[in-house]
């Protein structure tokens, strides 16, 4: 399909990006304007990433971009370009889940579940930092994450534990 | 978002080049407010020029006497880092609880405080330690750099390189925090150094940060909490929203003063 012309008459093209999501290379060609959180649920079809606010305040878009917690919502795909990218698909080792997300499971740190991606996105990049962390640590660690059914008692007593469980190696 | 087109500069001049020869360009650093402005349609630029693939401009060097911070690093690697830590740990500690984590890990320095929202942490800190705003084209004070809401010196295209903090005897900062945004109420970063002693309130005021001229004076006297008991400012310049009035925001800039002085040692 040809291009639109812009207001110079010249017709656009979108910029390709090379990335890697979950391990998996991917080559793509991106709308400028296109969000990592678009790119990952419309393009690639990974809509374990969720969109909660969209106004960069919930958290619910939670990923890993080389290696820290960014909420995919407030980045383009195009800053991307280059990166690593790791979404909640990617945690799991196949059938057996990452530690984090054992510990939310033992601990039933969910309810609704729509902020539990998020959530055990940044658990994952907060333990990684702070491999026994107190109560009030992982309180201030979570200021970027909003549970709409307020249920954070669970959470928290989840990342305190998971955190452990991913220094001590086992799930 | 309405359409613009996207460009990776790949140094300052060209980064320059491309913001001339936009129709309506910006400059994109971290993003955590052009895109949430763009999202909103507050705001549409023909086109985004990312200095996000600039070598050189993130990174911190230090001397003795100052610590540079380029205005492409971000929030967390400026409370992270271990000189930051050493030599202005009011620094690191203000930058450690801008937003939350994932915000720190994209917000930068620059974008910071070239955007000069009035709630932002970054501004005290640059006015309150009497830093040196570094550009493409020459440098400026902090105290002719913030102009007004969102305001500041930066001339049309003009774009910051690095931000040089003289390291202080004493420095602290308090911050009153809105408990969703984490955005101040009010801020307040004390020094005493090189650029004397300096009382920065952010959050407050109508024209964005500002210093508190009696504060410092009592403060150069005794550098203690005592030394500004009972020294006010008046609230009649100050914010006032759903959040807070501007009798409450007086009252939190004499409390927070009082503890960042006790938390500069003071």
């Amino acid at each position: 399909m040809e291009a639109p012309p812009d207001d110079l008459g010249v017709p656009t093209f979108m910029p390709t990006i090379s990335l890697r999501v979950n391990g998996t290379p991917h080559s793509l060609e991106v709308a400028d304007t296109l969000l990592l959180s678009g790119l990952l649920r419309d393009v690639l079809r990974l809509t374990g990433t969720h969109i909660g606010c969209d106004t960069s305040q919930c958290g619910a878009c939670t990923v890993h971009v080389d290696g820290r917690s960014v909420k995919s919502c407030t980045m383009l795909a195009v800053q991307a370009d280059g990166a690593e990218v790791t979404s909640i698909e990617g945690l799991a080792d196949g059938e057996t889940l990452h530690p984090m997300q054992a510990a939310f499971r033992a601990h039933h740190g969910l309810q609704c579940g729509f902020c539990t991606p998020g959530m055990i996105m940044a658990a994952v990049a907060f333990a990684k930092a702070n491999p026994a962390p107190s109560e009030d640590e992982v309180r201030h660690g979570l200021e970027g994450n909003i549970c709409r059914c307020t249920g954070y008692q669970g959470i928290v007593d989840a990342i305190m534990t998971g955190a452990r469980a991913m220094h001590a190696g086992k799930a | 978002m309405h359409d613009f087109k996207y460009g990776r500069a790949t140094s300052v001049a060209d980064a320059a080049q491309r913001l001339a020869a936009a129709g309506e360009g910006k400059l994109l650093a971290g993003g955590q407010t052009l895109l949430p402005v763009l999202k909103q349609r507050l705001a549409s630029p023909s086109d985004l020029v990312d200095l996000a693939g600039i070598a050189g401009l993130a990174g911190i060097s230090a001397t003795a006497a100052t610590v540079t911070v380029g205005a492409m690093t971000r929030h967390a690697d400026v409370a992270g880092n271990a000189d930051v830590r050493r030599l202005i740990p009011a620094l690191a500690e203000l930058a450690s609880g801008i937003g939350d984590p994932h915000v720190r890990n994209r917000g930068t320095m620059g974008g910071s405080v070239a955007n000069n929202d009035p709630a932002a942490d970054y501004p005290a800190a640059v006015l309150g330690l009497g830093a040196t705003v570094k550009t493409d084209r020459r440098t400026i004070a902090a105290d002719d750099f913030f102009q007004g809401l969102f305001t500041t010196a930066l001339e049309d295209g003009e774009i910051i390189t690095a931000i040089e903090f003289p390291v202080p005897e004493r420095a602290g900062y308090v911050k009153f925090a809105h408990p969703a945004s984490r955005f101040c109420l009010v801020g307040v970063l004390v020094s005493k150094g090189p650029m004397g002693v300096r009382v920065a309130v952010t959050g407050a005021g109508q024209e964005g940060v500002f210093r508190v001229p009696a504060m410092e004076s009592a403060l150069a006297g005794s550098f203690t909490a005592k030394a500004i008991d009972g020294v006010t400012v008046a609230p009649d310049n100050l914010l006032s929203d759903m959040h807070a009035g501007p009798e409450y925001r007086a009252h939190l800039i004499g409390v927070l003063a009082r503890r960042a002085v006790a938390k500069a040692g003071g």
